[in-house]
């Protein structure tokens, strides 16, 4: 059975979202993202003040199994990506909700996170 | 869609945890915990593995050391009852059947462990080319399990459940007795490069020597192990996968597997003119193996390139070694292009291609 966090906010193509205090947005993969790839052997990250439309592809995750496409689930500008992946991905596995968060976004409009799933509904998609 | 074949181990393995594949048309464990942990378990102490889809092939008569030897490229006579060889098994034109290993049991008594997705092909290519030799050639796949314990604490985990003295047992050579009271071939041989044992037995006994072998494992540090770190276990050490590194399309010389092939064994075997020529020319492609100092995966049938962007072959395996946390494979190149620079494009990155001589790590047996 897959965390589902309660506080996040969730794109059906897997990507977690929790907005920030400071009114960025920090973006992740789920746990039941995580499981299904397996092993994560290399996250690609953007670069810092890339630009990113909703839905673009912003990096890319691979795991022992395959390669898969990562897409920011709301528009806006990377402010951080997350620097421990580069020599531990498999962080991704075991805490794919804190330790293994993949980029932070200043949101294009903001509250675009609230158009995203709540919990209940991304747990609903996956039962 | 056909359906799986099991193992006596597949409830085993499913209680356990385990992620349940599709390979080569069996329900096999692909991971319990993490393909990269059970690799390194396997490293440091040691690793269960269920391979009982593995086919064992029984062959036995008067002419049977004579067929084998005809059958495949290494030399059988060089065996003895408690001797194991390592084999390819070839088509005329050189191209590869299957590999496999030759256990001679008596003077005129041998049984093969063949690959499973390669029995019934295996099957009656063998009894094809028995016609003529006075001998029996019966499939013993289904009644026979197989467990590999592997890794430097292999020996000591296996020594406290039985009597056989398994310092009398030497690499590639093999014993029967009992463990924790079945009784079992103990082939001191194994696919990851560690010390360890393969355990044949009969399937009904599969569940009760798992269970024993874990139990008495678990204080030694032994962890269930499912194929995928088999397969970067096997990939580390440079050992061949069929479908891979061996294939009908190029001879066992091209894979690098020169001293599998005994071209002077004294007596003629199944494609010997194709080997005997294509050593004296050389081999137009051969298998290299790489390591590229960057985590990207070169995954099966990506192109490999020259310096000039032209396709001068294709990778064969990739996968990250947990060991060296790089990414490592194998490919089949042009020979005339191996000595220049190659590189493979993985997501519009060129990854330069660093060709080495396996094993990649240092390993308890090579």
């Amino acid at each position: 059975m897959s965390s589902v966090p309660a506080d996040l906010r969730y794109a059906k193509s897997h990507e977690w979202v929790r907005p920030e205090p400071d009114g960025t947005v920090t973006i992740g993969i789920t746990d039941y993202a995580q499981n299904s790839l397996g092993d994560i052997t290399y996250v690609q990250s953007p670069k810092v003040g890339a630009v990113l439309a909703a839905g673009a592809v912003f990096g890319v995750v691979e795991s022992v199994k395959a390669a898969s496409d990562l897409y920011a689930p709301v528009a806006g500008t990377v402010v951080a990506v997350n620097p421990a992946l580069d020599g531990a991905p498999e962080t991704v596995n075991r805490e794919p909700y804190g330790a293994g968060w993949m980029l932070r976004l200043k949101p294009a409009v903001p509250a675009a996170a609230g158009a995203l799933l709540d919990a209940s509904a991304y747990g609903a998609l996956l039962s | 869609m056909t359906q799986l074949q099991r193992t006596p181990l597949r409830e085993f393995h499913a209680a356990r945890g385990a992620r349940l594949v599709d390979f080569a048309g069996w329900e096999m464990p692909v991971q319990y915990r993490s393909i990269l942990e059970e690799h390194r378990a396997v490293r440091r102490a040691a690793g269960l593995f269920d391979v009982s889809h593995m086919g064992e092939v029984d062959v036995s008569g008067p002419g049977a050391a004579a067929f084998l030897n005809r059958l495949v490229t290494n030399d059988v006579a060089r065996l003895f009852p408690g001797r194991v060889l390592y084999s390819p098994m070839c088509f005329p034109d050189g191209g590869v059947v299957d590999d496999l290993l030759v256990y001679q049991r008596a003077a005129d008594n041998f049984f093969l462990c063949v690959n499973a997705g390669n029995l019934a092909r295996d099957l009656d290519w063998i009894r094809k080319q028995a016609a003529g030799h006075d001998v029996m050639v019966a499939d013993r796949s289904a009644e026979t399990a197989l467990l590999a314990l592997q890794g430097p604490r292999a020996a000591a985990i296996l020594q406290e459940l039985t009597t056989t003295d398994l310092s009398g047992i030497g690499y590639y050579h093999f014993a029967t007795g009992e463990i924790a009271g079945v009784p079992c071939v103990l082939s001191r041989t194994g696919y990851t490069g560690e010390d360890g044992f393969e355990l044949y037995h009969a399937a009904r006994y599969a569940v009760r020597l798992a269970e024993t072998l874990l139990a008495a494992g678990a204080p030694h540090g032994l962890e269930l192990a499912g194929l995928g770190a088999r397969d970067s276990l096997r990939l580390e050490a440079g050992y061949p996968l069929y479908g891979h590194e061996l294939s009908p399309a190029f001879s066992p010389l091209a894979a690098g597997l020169g001293w599998t092939v005994k071209l002077d064994k004294g007596c003629d075997f199944i494609g010997r003119d194709s080997l005997v020529a294509e050593k004296r020319c050389g081999s137009p492609r051969r298998v290299v193996y790489f390591r590229t100092g960057d985590r990207r995966i070169l995954r099966p049938e990506s192109p490999v390139l020259n310096a000039s962007g032209a396709a001068v072959g294709q990778v064969l395996s990739g996968t990250l070694s947990p060991i060296l946390q790089e990414a490592i494979g194998s490919a089949l190149v042009e020979t005339a292009a191996a000595a220049a620079p190659l590189a493979v494009g993985v997501r519009g990155v060129t990854v330069a291609l660093q060709l080495v001589r396996p094993p990649f790590v240092p390993l308890g047996r090579t």
